[in-house]
């Protein structure tokens, strides 16, 4: 009898501590890539200077005639407006897409877009690339009478749409789980059910479509490859039409050649858009936090 | 308990990287230019299939760089995609011409320009000439393509042109195959490429009145070009295996390697 509990308590221990690893694993390659980022990142910081670094707006990394300058404002600034721009055709486009899918749309459309907007967020960012080279960009140059199409306005239209399904899906789940009580009150008091759903399920969804917008942050501020597709890539201050470089592609477009301080630079920028996407996950905890609160 | 075992983990990463890094007895060290990665490594590998017993490294660092260290010692032979500098023979070094960089400067196949001279493809990269039409071509805007700050390519263009530091592109891109993509998709675009990558999408202009090819590369008369260069020094003997791999590399049966991967072979 005892050892038969000896038994179980041994195969109880054992499972725990391969639990234990793979729990640790995924803890220690979280805190080896951080220490990682921040030990090769630093030194360039501290060499180019903290502020040259934030707020240079020259990046010539190779430069031999003169003395290279390695200052990554027009990166942080392209990111920032790459972002808000796509965050400011996405988000209206999403949420009513969401409230149409979960509120008025027949229940027979809303099983065949559901597993659309699912499909669309797995398509590869190359393929968004892709298609955005191949057509988006030329479109561009044609319907603005510009002599290239690749640019800001490229990059913000293919982040628009690659973020359109998780905003889409989040906001959705947020909508549905409204409960069905309020609604009904709504309409029974007269509103008709266009006014119920702007006035009252939105409202009562807004922390999970505020957690939508985030997470659609998330994904666009991250974007690499899509982006680097379309947009150019020369290190211009961000104005719509012109040729512009993000974080992300200052980092993946000339890791392959470059060196030296060039090279420590480029882990530099790798930190920096780190610490950006921490702060996008701190504000993410924070909203879902105040949401389980909220909802108390 | 979880520190220490993180600890452990960056330990053994830093402990392997650093064992990885020391190479075993017969090693044929090699460093410099990063433009000259695939023919080296090509010509690395196919040494090493010859001489198993052998280990062959290359290490990118540059042009500059590889000449400094086979100068400290620091490997065996240097690799330069430009000719030593005077103070650098007198420094005790000795360079062999391995292969021509041949570089095609590309345009749309609809852009009636054909032909340029040096002075305008470095007048239209830094932006003092901006419109086709000052160049006998349509009235459009030019849009210049260029590669990545840290390309080979980059590096050779700007240099045998002039105009390092000062080019304003319009786009920079990744690969050479996203440049002739590019110039191919847009009527106003120019950009440049090795002269092996040009495809039938694209159309290479004469520069000075010559077309790029390879035989005008060999005899000179392409001005676009630069020489990729082993550089050991003068008045000591290499290593045997050092020696081996000099002979293979400028031997008959290295040439096909080396224009299989774009450039062109003196031989």
């Amino acid at each position: 009898m005892k050892a038969k509990a000896g038994a179980k308590r041994a195969v109880e221990d054992i499972v725990h501590g391969v639990f234990l690893f793979l729990g640790l694993v995924a803890v220690g390659f979280v805190l080896l890539i951080t220490v990682y980022l921040v030990v090769s990142g630093l030194p360039a910081i501290c060499e180019i200077g903290l502020a040259e670094f934030l707020f240079g707006d020259e990046w010539l990394p190779t430069a031999s005639a003169r003395s290279p300058e390695y200052g990554i404002l027009p990166f942080i600034l392209t990111s920032v407006y790459g972002t808000a721009g796509a965050i400011a055709i996405g988000v209206p486009v999403g949420v009513l897409t969401a409230v149409f899918l979960s509120k008025l749309a027949p229940r027979r459309l809303r099983r065949a877009v559901e597993p659309a907007i699912g499909l669309l967020a797995g398509i590869p960012s190359v393929v968004y690339g892709l298609v955005g080279m191949l057509l988006l960009v030329p479109a561009i140059r044609v319907a603005f009478d510009i002599p290239d199409g690749s640019g800001l306005l490229a990059a913000i239209i293919v982040l628009a749409v690659m973020i359109l399904p998780s905003i889409i899906k989040v906001s959705m789940t947020a909508l549905d789980a409204v409960p069905r009580e309020y609604e009904d009150a709504s309409l029974a008091l007269g509103a008709t059910s266009v006014e119920t759903y702007f006035r009252v399920s939105v409202p009562a969804a807004k922390s999970g479509i505020a957690a939508s917008v985030v997470l659609g942050v998330g994904r666009a501020i991250g974007e690499a490859m899509a982006v680097m597709m379309v947009s150019g890539n020369s290190p211009n201050m961000p104005s719509l039409f012109q040729s512009v470089r993000f974080l992300t592609t200052a980092v993946a477009g000339e890791m392959a050649y470059a060196e030296g301080l060039h090279r420590q630079a480029l882990f530099s920028i790798a930190l920096v858009l780190f610490l950006f996407i921490m702060l996008i996950n701190a504000t993410l905890n924070f909203v879902l936090k105040r949401k389980k609160e909220g909802s108390r | 308990m979880k520190r220490v075992l993180v600890c452990i983990v960056a330990a053994m990463v830093v402990l392997m990287a650093a064992l990885g890094g020391c190479g075993g007895t017969a090693t044929v060290a090699t460093d410099g230019s990063t433009s000259m990665e695939r023919v080296i490594g090509a010509l690395g590998e196919a040494f090493t299939n010859d001489n198993a017993d052998i280990k062959f490294t290359y290490n990118p660092t540059g042009s500059s760089s590889g000449i400094a260290a086979v100068l400290a010692g620091r490997c065996d032979i240097g690799l330069s995609s430009r000719a030593l500098k005077e103070n650098e023979i007198e420094a005790g070094l000795t360079e062999t011409l391995l292969a021509y960089d041949g570089i095609a400067v590309i345009v749309h196949p609809d852009n009636p320009v054909r032909d340029l001279t040096v002075e305008q493809i470095a007048a239209i990269y830094t932006g003092e000439i901006v419109n086709w039409s000052a160049l006998g071509g349509a009235d459009a805007q030019i849009v210049v393509i260029g590669r990545e700050a840290g390309s080979g390519t980059r590096d050779g263009f700007e240099s045998i042109t002039g105009t390092e530091d000062s080019c304003v592109y319009r786009q920079e891109l990744a690969s050479t195959g996203d440049v002739v993509s590019t110039v191919s998709a847009n009527p106003a675009a120019i950009g440049y490429c090795s002269l092996a990558s040009v495809k039938s999408n694209v159309a290479a202009v004469s520069v000075d009145g010559t077309a790029p090819s390879e035989g005008a590369v060999q005899s000179g008369e392409y001005a676009l070009k630069r020489p990729y260069m082993l550089i050991t020094r003068s008045g000591e003997e290499l290593s045997a295996h050092a020696a081996l791999f000099m002979q293979f590399a400028t031997s008959g049966e290295a040439s096909g390697i080396i224009s299989a991967q774009g450039a062109i072979p003196v031989a």
